[in-house]
């Protein structure tokens, strides 16, 4: 029963579904830790963290956020086409996966809250944690308001359109 | 190569790196490229007193390592790779905040918005509080961020991403030009 309401949950999730059916020693993480410091520097240097850069990007007034985020997805779109096409694995010699989202209401109505929300911030998830390492201690506060928000559509979700 | 490095990236730079982070995290463990869900793993780790937040976030660790390197990235980049110069933005979103008292380009993000004393004022509230509430709320509501929709899910051509994608830019388009300017006047 645990594990129907898990994966009901789990579904509705961007990535949450991700399981190795390999298991391994906590220090494999560190691994994501060097991703993610590489490209915490890459959103420092090339100002994407920046609140300016998202009022000219949502202002029209800035090419360069739609030329990261459009580069991004076309180098995106090649690697899995490549991955697929010579069906590469991991390190490890797994197959891998790739997972269907469904459609729901949420991805519209929880995508202009989150729109609404970002044109303030001048950030989405992943830039909260660099503009704290970069020294802007008040998103602190931004980032535990986000959790919270997080929470309470963990709580409200039953009564929310999806 | 020092002093190129710490020049702002061009985004022909930039966005690559970021689109190699999809088939790197693939490759390195069968990750999909995400960052909101790292919200929802530290709910589950630290309130999961109701169902959605009921499950085994300890197997979705790696996605805190990498938010965790992220913040780290963060401060690297500022200490050591910092570029001196005060960022250059558009004339005319420069001129459109002078109107509000932001002129410190020095920053990020504008100090004289968020910052520990407007926490305490209406505006600051808004702009760091109730903000940062709605980036939580809808990126779970909708399933995913930039990160998961606009770049991982376009990646893997999924339709619901287009859709939220583009609800994204509704959103911020409506705020930035519409609801922003009245909130910047407080």
């Amino acid at each position: 029963m645990t594990n129907n309401i898990n994966q009901d949950v789990r579904a509705l999730d961007a990535i949450c579904v991700n399981e190795s059916q390999l298991e391994h020693k906590w220090w494999h993480n560190l691994k994501y830790l060097v991703v993610g410091v590489l490209f915490g520097i890459v959103f420092v240097k090339a100002e994407i963290i920046s609140w300016f850069r998202i009022q000219e990007m949502f202002r029209l007034e800035s090419f360069h956020m739609y030329g990261v985020i459009g580069s991004a997805v076309m180098v995106g779109v090649i690697s899995v086409a490549l991955i697929k096409k010579f069906n590469v694995k991991t390190i490890y010699g797994e197959e891998i996966e790739f997972h269907t989202k469904t459609f729901n209401k949420g991805n519209i109505f929880g995508g202009f809250i989150f729109g609404l929300g970002w044109a303030i911030t001048g950030a989405c998830p992943g830039p909260l944690f660099a503009q704290i390492g970069s020294g802007a201690t008040v998103i602190i506060i931004t980032l535990l308001s986000a959790i919270a928000g997080t929470w309470s559509y963990g709580y409200f979700r039953d009564k929310l359109p999806h | 190569m020092l002093e190129t490095i710490q020049q702002p990236w061009p985004w022909y730079v930039a966005g690559p790196l970021i689109g190699l982070t999809v088939p790197i995290l693939l490759i390195i463990g069968n990750k999909s490229f995400g960052i909101s869900s790292s919200l929802r793993h530290i709910c589950a780790a630290c309130i999961p007193n109701i169902p959605f937040f009921k499950y085994e976030w300890k197997k979705e660790i790696w996605n805190l390592f990498f938010v965790t390197g992220i913040l780290l990235g963060g401060f690297i980049s500022v200490e050591l790779l910092s570029n001196p110069l005060p960022m250059i933005v558009a004339p005319t979103l420069a001129a459109d905040l002078s109107i509000y008292g932001i002129s410190d380009y020095s920053g990020l993000v504008p100090s004289e918005l968020f910052n520990w004393t407007t926490l305490f004022t209406l505006k600051g509230f808004f702009l760091i509080v109730v903000g940062g509430f709605m980036v939580g709320f809808g990126t779970r509501y909708a399933g995913g961020c930039t990160s998961g929709h606009a770049i991982m899910g376009l990646s893997t051509l999924q339709l619901p991403s287009l859709i939220a994608t583009c609800c994204f830019m509704a959103g911020g388009f409506l705020m930035a030009n519409l609801i922003l300017p009245y909130i910047l006047k407080f």
